[in-house]
């Protein structure tokens, strides 16, 4: 069983986590985008092997959060806060 | 064959004797005894049967190695099936059922099967029973298989699970795992000691050993003492059975006197892993008769249990560890031979040495009789005891993904590179004797010292099973795999250790092999030319032996793995004499008296005069905030930000596929405070929803989301006296319709409550929402109300007429995974709305927009008979083949209308009202009127009634 680490709580047993998507899939916003664009936003994801970058919940306390981790070796780094994960103002 | 019980010596105690039953059979024995032991020094050869043959077998082994006796157990008030006889403790009155033997192991009536042994290969039924139909043959093959039998309706107490921390878990209480849990110890640090066996010692138990000087048998209580003295943890009867990502290592300790199990979860700095190692079997013909046992446990039943195995013994091997036992069944009184295939093998002066000689047969009918030898001798003997050499435990090393090196001088599989936190040492390593063992401790684990032993060298010669041979040798016991066999998989192509596996079921089934997979890969590597490591090993998985069910579950059953949610005034309903039943994960009243009649009668109360519903499990989430209106914009598919306060306005949440997730009521209580009201059974969804868009989209606005459904209950008042009931109640507020239209919602401050004046049912209705400790007052003052109008309480069924006579909608139910707001009717805000929204441009794909969706409608009977059923299809009959055309959702009879009303998504239904469909439903077709999804006051005359 995995442990991760939320940015809120510290380490924690994964079964307290939520998996929440793909970290960068962001949103397409404007008046004009295509559904090649939109398909893309809604349906595909990467399912790397080796190194990833994900977003999860931390289910008990709330906090989505970016976790970089490796599906290969199964290490995890400690999550970031979403905010600073993806450099936003 | 003649085992029996010596007259003095061995770990029982003789002065509490036991009895129990095996197959009917009774069996005495001694309180420290195994079930195998009392079994075997009960001279009964024949224990069990095979899987597949069904030939009569006997114990091989004498621990967790065991590949032959399995019996179903039931005693100590529960059922255990499939529990191995060597490590179970005996027990006072248990009885014993062997498994694949009907009626008993010694006679079988499917015994039959092994004289149709060549025609039944491998895979035989992969071939044989393709024709006519499997299916045909199916059942009774599966009656046949498998081990044990399931006790259907058995509940057990639940077992306990236990999440630990440590510094160090050693894993194999033998000498040197001992060792190195008092040197760790002694260094400070906090370590936990864990064994399968039902005491600490491993070898020490039944082996010759001096350590530091001392006996092995003396060495042991004094090093326990210090493992006491020192706080280490050691638990007995307790198996690491798997190793887990992180470092996580999973002990399940099995308990005494009918206590379930307690599975723990462990999580320690550094895993040392001395678990030992297991003895394999010898290959020749008929090496699974009944008395022939592996050397080690011939030796354990000897020394631990004072079982001689056999008058006459034959002791088989390839290695050096033959001559021990050989010496020790000389001296407790058999006359023995001892054939070692080594030429240079030295023995006892006590017994008949044959070295450089090897078995090539065995003979007897239900229990061996004699051996042949290589060089054509023949020996009469009642009992043989073999050693292939020794296969290292690397079980849990390999599980954490550690990578096996082959060792051509030591013949097994052992560690490589060192895996992180997790050491492995003794047998385990590869050091198959006490001195190598002890040697190579400081340096494994970075001491300055280690306990002293001495030991001869370890030798070993190979001695493989060999293709090519008529007679048949098993390589697998316990799936009854013989050589044969792996030259059938060969020869197909099945070359692949993986497919080897699943081919012949080698190394299948509970014991997965510990003892035979090796003797399976070495002789798959002879026929196809390849080294044992180019063949490799299939791959390591947990449990190392089996685990109950009832461990991993642990106390989370029925209630405990799924609460249900108890309402505040649920001794209220009660009271009422409510019948309560599960809706959405909350235990709510279906319908107050004894039968289903109630339903219809209350729902002609609350139309006629009034009906009080307990709403409370209706989503209750608060979003508070200066950007609050600006979130719920994004959030709803209806423009929310124009709601004035103090109003309501009911509305979609959509997903981002523009799929309607949810629907509600939101209400501004202030410019900065809103609730958004949802299903129950989506108030956790809905909440997470809100979350997840205001931290990913909203991280830096002032927006707070609060889940108050839990704390507060709410009452609805409904129908054309919910006002005068109010009042009755003496709830003091201006109820006037200018002064409190519908739509709109207040605190009010004296009686601390929230009234909200909306309608689920299409009558007036009121929610009174109040802190969920003062309900219960709430609700006697308006039932006693309500009585005086001529209403009363009303259950969840009586309010699904109501909505479904109004043509109000319950999402997941009238709308599926498919179902847009358009399709409900609802295509206002797409047109209009300006700021953007979840699931917007979903709302524009071609398939949202496609014009033969399924719509929401009402339906009625059109051929006089009663209710449509819910999921009856409507059909188009126009093509060749009928075609679905949409289903129905929701069907109901009539509370203030006088006739059964339904609900549907049916293809282009918005476009299609007074067109008569057929309806067909399992088998039985009706005839229904597709009509507008609303039976009574469509111009909403009764809100204001």
């Amino acid at each position: 069983m995995q442990i991760f680490s939320c940015p809120f709580c510290g380490p924690r047993p994964e079964y307290e986590f939520h998996f929440g998507g793909d970290l960068g899939n962001h949103r397409p916003e404007g008046p004009e985008v295509s559904a090649e664009v939109w398909a893309q936003y809604l349906h595909f994801r990467n399912n790397p092997k080796g190194a990833s970058e994900e977003i999860w919940l931390h289910m008990t306390c709330g906090e989505i959060f970016a976790l970089q981790r490796d599906t290969l070796t199964m290490e995890a780094a400690p999550g970031q806060a979403l905010t600073a994960a993806e450099g936003r103002p | 064959m003649t085992a029996r019980r010596l007259p003095r010596g061995g770990e029982i105690d003789r002065t509490r004797p036991l009895r129990f039953t095996f197959d009917g059979q009774a069996v005495s024995g001694f309180h420290g005894d195994t079930l195998a032991s009392a079994l075997l020094a009960s001279g009964q050869p024949v224990l069990g049967r095979s899987f597949k043959y069904r030939r009569p077998r006997g114990l091989f082994g004498a621990g967790v190695e065991e590949p032959n006796i399995y019996a179903d157990v039931t005693g100590d008030g529960q059922f255990r099936p499939n529990q191995r006889v060597t490590t179970e403790p005996a027990i006072e009155g248990l009885d014993l059922r062997a498994v694949n033997a009907s009626p008993t192991a010694r006679n079988d009536r499917t015994g039959f099967i092994d004289l149709c042994a060549r025609f039944i290969p491998s895979g035989f039924y992969y071939k044989t029973f393709m024709w006519p139909d499997w299916h045909l043959f199916e059942p009774r093959i599966r009656a046949m298989a498998g081990l044990g039998r399931v006790e259907t309706g058995q509940t057990g107490p639940s077992g306990d699970q236990i999440n630990h921390f440590c510094d160090v878990v050693v894993v194999g209480a033998g000498p040197v795992g001992i060792a190195a849990a008092l040197a760790l110890a002694r260094r400070g640090d906090e370590v936990m000691l864990v064994d399968e066996g039902s005491r600490i010692g491993g070898s020490l138990l039944y082996r010759d050993a001096r350590i530091d000087g001392v006996p092995g048998a003396d060495w042991l209580p004094a090093a326990s003492a210090e493992l006491a003295a020192l706080g280490v943890r050691v638990l007995t009867r307790t198996t690491a059975f798997g190793i887990y990502d992180h470092g996580l290592i999973a002990l399940n300790q099995r308990r005494e006197a009918g206590r379930p199990d307690t599975l723990w979860r462990v999580r320690p700095d550094r895993i040392v892993l001395a678990a030992g190692a297991i003895e394999r079997p010898l290959p020749f013909a008929q090496n699974d008769l009944p008395g022939i046992l592996s050397a080690q446990a011939g030796l354990a039943y000897l020394r631990r249990f004072a079982v001689l195995p056999g008058a006459r013994l034959v002791i088989a091997t390839n290695n050096s560890t033959g001559a021990e036992v050989a010496g020790a069944m000389a001296a407790a009184g058999a006359s023995v031979t001892l054939i070692d295939r080594r030429p240079q093998a030295t023995g006892p002066d006590t017994v008949d040495l044959r070295a450089g000689r090897s078995l090539r047969r065995a003979f007897g009918r239900g229990q061996v009789t004699g051996v042949e030898l290589d060089d054509g001798t023949r020996l009469d003997c009642d009992g043989v005891l073999v050693s292939g050499g020794f296969t290292a435990s690397i079980h849990l090393f390999a599980q954490a993904r550690g990578k096996l090196a082959w060792d051509d001088r030591r013949l097994t599989f052992l560690p490589g590179a060192e895996v992180p936190g997790l050491t492995v040492i003794g047998a385990a390593a590869g050091h198959f004797t006490l001195a190598d063992g002890l040697a190579a401790l400081p340096a494994a684990l970075g001491l300055s010292s280690a306990p002293v032993a001495e030991s001869a060298p370890y030798d070993i010669t190979p001695a493989w099973p060999e293709p090519g041979r008529k007679d048949r040798v098993w390589v697998d016991y316990q799936h009854d795999v013989t050589a044969k066999d792996v030259e059938l998989a060969a020869r197909e192509n099945f070359v692949s250790v993986e497919h080897l596996k699943r081919y012949t079921t080698l190394g299948m089934a509970t014991d997965q092999g510990k003892t035979s997979n090796l003797n399976g890969l070495a002789l798959m590597g002879q026929i196809t030319g390849r080294t044992i490591p180019e063949v490799g090993t299939t791959t390591y998985r947990p449990p190392f032996t089996p685990v109950p069910y009832a461990s991993f579950a642990g106390p989370r059953g029925a209630s405990r793995m799924n609460p249900v949610r108890r309402l505040a005034l649920e001794t209220q309903h009660r009271a009422a004499g409510a019948v309560l039943a599960e809706y959405g994960g909350w235990l709510r009243p279906v319908h107050y008296g004894r039968d289903e009649t109630a339903i219809l009668t209350e729902a002609r109360m609350a139309r006629q005069a009034v009906g009080l519903f307990d709403a409370s499990p209706l989503g209750k989430i608060e979003v508070i905030g200066p950007d609050a209106a600006e979130f719920l914009d994004f959030i709803y598919y209806n423009t929310m930000s124009t709601v004035k306060s103090g109003h309501c306005r009911y509305g979609f949440i959509l997903s981002e596929s523009g799929v309607v997730f949810d629907d509600g009521v939101l209400v501004r209580l202030d410019v900065d405070r809103f609730v958004v009201s949802c299903s129950s059974s989506h108030t956790a969804g809905v909440h997470a929803l809100l979350e997840e868009w205001r931290q990913d989209r909203f991280p830096r606005k002032a927006i707070f989301i609060h889940n108050a459904t839990a704390e507060t209950a709410t009452i609805t008042v409904s129908g054309p006296r919910a006002r005068d009931t109010i009042v009755a109640a003496g709830i003091a507020a201006d109820l006037s319709d200018a002064a409190f239209p519908h739509m709109t919602s207040r605190w009010l401050a004296a009686e601390a409550l929230r009234l909200t004046r909306v309608s689920f049912t299409g009558d007036r209705s009121y929610e009174i929402s109040v802190r969920q400790d003062r309900a219960a007052a709430l609700w006697d003052r308006l039932a006693e109300a309500a009585a005086r109008h001529g209403g009363g309480p009303a259950g969840i069924e009586a309010i699904m007429i109501l909505r479904a006579e109004k043509g109000f909608i319950v999402i997941g139910k009238d709308s599926d995974g498919m179902t847009r707001p358009m399709d409900l009717g609802v295509s206002g805000p797409l047109r209009t709305k300006k700021a953007e929204f979840i699931g917007r441009r979903s709302l524009f794909q071609d398939e949202a927009q496609r014009p033969d969706r399924n719509q929401l409608v009402g339906l009625l009977p059109a051929d006089g008979q009663g209710l449509l059923p819910v999921g009856g299809h409507g059909l188009d009959l126009s093509g060749p083949v009928p075609r679905s055309i949409g289903y129905i959702t929701s069907s109901s009879p009539g509370a203030a209308v006088d006739h059964p009303v339904a609900l549907g998504l049916i293809e282009r239904g918005a476009s299609r009202h007074g067109e008569e469909i057929v309806i067909q439903h399992l088998g039985q077709r009706r005839r229904a009127r597709i009509c507008a999804p609303c039976f009574l006051d469509p111009k909403g005359d009764r809100l204001n009634a």
